[in-house]
């Protein structure tokens, strides 16, 4: 009989411990007893997360230096670096998403610029608008326009970018290049005509890393960008241009034919071991969004403009394929306003230049100090102004996530089997989604 | 009811002095009761999270929902269809059959041999049955890495092959042997699948050599001694004895191996990723990718279900044999 009595017991004890865990959970994570009781949810107490993959060498120095110079100016404002490692965001962004599906955002988190944000969690339901943070802080003429028409859908403004990275740029190993004569590339028909004197050397032309299949997307729209120009690469997007126009079949015969000189071992590299090829001098060239200046200074420990050049991809001088992390703040965050505080010390001078040095790109400012740049740093700043801005597809600016991973795919298809009218046939298949 | 009645009355009519024991005795809970209290919170939570899940993502497989926004509204099998027409999901399907396949043989037979080997009574075999256990303490992570770099077409085994005036390109290779247009896709064995069969050969082998050997030590020497002496020579008492002994085993090594690799995932994912044109892609990545990068919800719920359905032509017969065989 007693035994039976401590079976019930310890199952009783069991359930209780089960349910003390979850209510125990529930009022912790609605922001304090003390915001509920008085029925005013004024977010005392609540800490801010901030949600990224900013985990690498430099980028998560740059989020500190953030997160430092936040504390300074608010002091009373609890924060918490919510940052997921893994997969270049792929990790983080499925762990956003499960948080925002199940009404649980994080405070602020990162995003891309451009379609990731506007055709995804904005048309979603389930980003605020900032144009009271942009008109209090005066923001709207200190980004560029073009730049702000990524943050933006029907008029309204979604989020502050923080930093500009650029998609479009042509690494060379200067060496090589000295070596043999060479001129860095600056259309297509000179770049074939490098390819061939380094092939005639038995030097590798060009390093591609595609274990990971987004770099051959990259290296395909910066030629898609080359061959089209800004203006009808932007109508892709928006039903305007067509995939099936001969013009964007030229730029898959474009791609195909340069992919004819990349290294055979292309999947089983990825950027940085295709990055490496280049900084070590077994490739010449290699087309990488500008983050890989990070991994050849600080990983390969290369001179800028001494071990390793830079040009824009062929056909795109004046042009600015643009990857910008930008930070938003999400429906139902229980502090809000102390979101909007870090917001603004994103979108200040003081805190774009805490970051973007230590991140290796630039600041999404004009306004920002040029000196606190090294030499790569200056140049693209100066050329950020003129240039004429260009979504990139595959850092998810253009066209929905979703977009991406079938183009993602045909991309990997179309580097083995290379059948330009299949590959042609894929992408237009998968632009029947564009226009919702 | 009526036995039972008269049985009882009579119990009672002959010794009335047990029926007072066992009413006293008579506990508040039967075993049957208190064994389903135990069992419930286990069974409440099992329900929820694991069938109740697969449920919903059937559910979901049905639906509409390939965005970021929910839309449950019926879609049928419409993602069925898509997928069964896609280039990706067939060579999906390809790459499982042959990885299985092949897998499954490897670790049979590597396991095997080894378990025979170290069943010959050797010095220091405690040693070695470490040794070839080892790798399973590894995850299929750490072996994807590992394995990534030794297979890597320009390091790794490579430098030593090339002496050798052999290259082989591993799991970068794009050969389909032999190559049949199929569907969309060319079908045949790939050969960069050799490479992944090859890590997950290393890391699952140990696993049926403890199976094996555990069997090998339970089959009584009398019976080959026996055999012996009716003139039966070594590899006869292998083959009619020993061999058919092990079924079992083998059987069960199968089932568990089965179930890995049609679910296998991280291994793929650490080491070769979907590979060139998809020839080392497996449905688990396809799954992770469409679904967390592409927001395509409904698509990648029907590939969980696929998925569920081919482990299931598995297990479900081996649970029904194995039901019966315990009854």
């Amino acid at each position: 009989m007693k035994k039976s009595w401590s079976v019930i017991l310890s199952i009783l004890l069991v359930f209780s411990f089960v349910l003390a865990g979850c209510s125990s959970d529930s009022s912790s994570s609605s922001g304090g007893d003390s915001g509920k009781k008085s029925g005013k949810d004024d977010g005392k107490g609540a800490t801010l997360d901030i949600f990224s993959w900013w985990t690498g060498a430099g980028e998560e120095d740059g989020l500190k230096a953030l997160i430092k110079l936040f504390k300074d100016k608010y002091p009373d404002v609890k924060v918490e670096n919510a940052a997921v490692a893994g997969g270049a965001g792929t990790n983080a962004k499925a762990v956003l998403a499960s948080r925002m599906q199940g009404n649980d955002p994080p405070a602020t988190f990162q995003v891309h610029g451009g379609a990731e944000l506007n055709e995804g969690w904005v048309a979603a339901g389930k980003m605020e608008t900032l144009d009271d943070l942009y008109d209090k802080e005066g923001w709207k003429d200190k980004f560029p326009k073009d730049l702000i028409d990524l943050v933006s859908k029907d008029g309204h403004i979604y989020s502050v970018p923080v930093n500009i990275h650029r998609g479009n740029v042509l690494w060379y190993n200067k060496k090589i290049f000295a070596d043999n004569n060479l001129e860095a590339p600056k259309t297509f028909d000179d770049f074939f005509k490098v390819a061939d004197a380094l092939k005639s050397k038995g030097i590798t032309p060009l390093a591609l890393g595609d274990k990971e299949p987004w770099t051959a997307t990259h290296l395909f729209e910066s030629v898609l960008l080359g061959t089209l120009g800004a203006d009808n690469y932007k109508k892709l997007w928006t039903g305007e241009f067509k995939f099936d126009d001969p013009k964007v079949k030229e730029a898959a015969e474009t791609f195909k034919k340069m992919l004819s000189y990349v290294n055979d071992d292309h999947s089983s590299r990825n950027w940085q071991d295709a990055s490496q090829l280049v900084g070590t001098g077994e490739a010449a060239m290699n087309v990488m969004g500008d983050w890989a200046k990070g991994y050849f200074s600080n990983d390969l420990k290369l001179k800028a403009n001494e071990d390793f050049g830079w040009v824009t991809t062929p056909g795109t001088d004046g042009l600015f394929m643009v990857i910008t992390d930008t930070f938003g703040l999400p429906k139902g965050v229980k502090n809000p306003d102390d979101v909007k505080k870090w917001l603004s010390v994103l979108g200040s001078v003081e805190g774009q230049d805490a970051f973007n040095p230590l991140k290796g790109s630039i600041p999404a400012r004009i306004d920002a100090d040029t000196s606190k740049y090294d030499v790569y740093g200056k140049q693209t700043i100066e050329e950020f102004k003129k240039a004429s801005l260009a979504p990139s597809i595959a850092h998810g600016s253009a066209a929905p996530e979703g977009f991406s991973t079938k183009m993602n795919q045909a991309i990997n298809i179309f580097v083995t089997q290379q059948k330009v009218d299949q590959f042609v046939d894929s992408l237009k298949e998968a632009s029947s989604e564009l226009k919702k | 009811m009526e036995p039972v009645k008269t049985s009882s009355s009579l119990e009672r009519e002959s010794n009335p002095l047990t029926i007072k024991e066992t009413k006293r005795k008579r506990p508040l809970l039967t075993d049957g009761v208190k064994a389903i209290l135990c069992l419930l919170p286990s069974i409440i939570l099992i329900a929820i999270f694991v069938y109740g899940f697969i449920g919903w993502t059937g559910y979901v497989s049905l639906s509409n929902w390939n965005s970021l926004v929910p839309d449950f509204s019926f879609a049928g099998l419409k993602n069925y269809a898509y997928l069964f027409n896609d280039f990706r999901f067939q060579a999906d399907l390809r790459n499982t059959l042959f990885f299985t396949l092949f897998f499954i043989i490897a670790v049979l037979t590597s396991g095997l041999v080894l378990a025979i080997l170290l069943d010959q009574k050797i010095r220091a075999e405690s040693l070695f049955r470490n040794i070839f256990f080892f790798p399973m303490a590894l995850s299929f992570v750490v072996t994807g890495v590992v394995w990534q770099w030794l297979l890597n077409p320009s390091t790794g085994v490579n430098l030593f092959l090339k002496k050798l005036g052999m290259a082989p390109k591993w799991y970068t290779s794009v050969t389909i042997i032999p190559g049949i247009e199929w569907g969309k896709i060319e079908f045949g064995v790939p050969v960069a699948i050799i490479a992944v069969v090859i890590a997950a050969m290393w890391q699952m082998t140990g696993f049926s050599v403890a199976m094996y050997l555990a069997g090998l030590r339970g089959i009584p020497d009398e019976l080959r001694e026996a055999a012996r002496i009716d003139g039966a020579s070594e590899f006869q008492i292998f083959m009619k004895i020993i061999f058919p002994l092990l079924m079992p085993i083998t059987v069960s090594v199968i089932i568990i191996m089965a179930h890995i690799s049609l679910k296998i995932f991280d291994l793929i994912y650490a080491m070769t990723g979907p590979g060139a044109n998809f020839v080392t892609d497996v449905p688990g990545v396809y799954m992770f990718e469409t679904t967390f990068r592409g927001n395509y919800y409904a698509n990648g719920a029907a590939i969980t279900i696929i998925m569920l359905l081919s482990v299931a032509i598995f297990i479900v017969p081996y649970l029904i044999s194995s039901r019966k065989g315990g009854a």
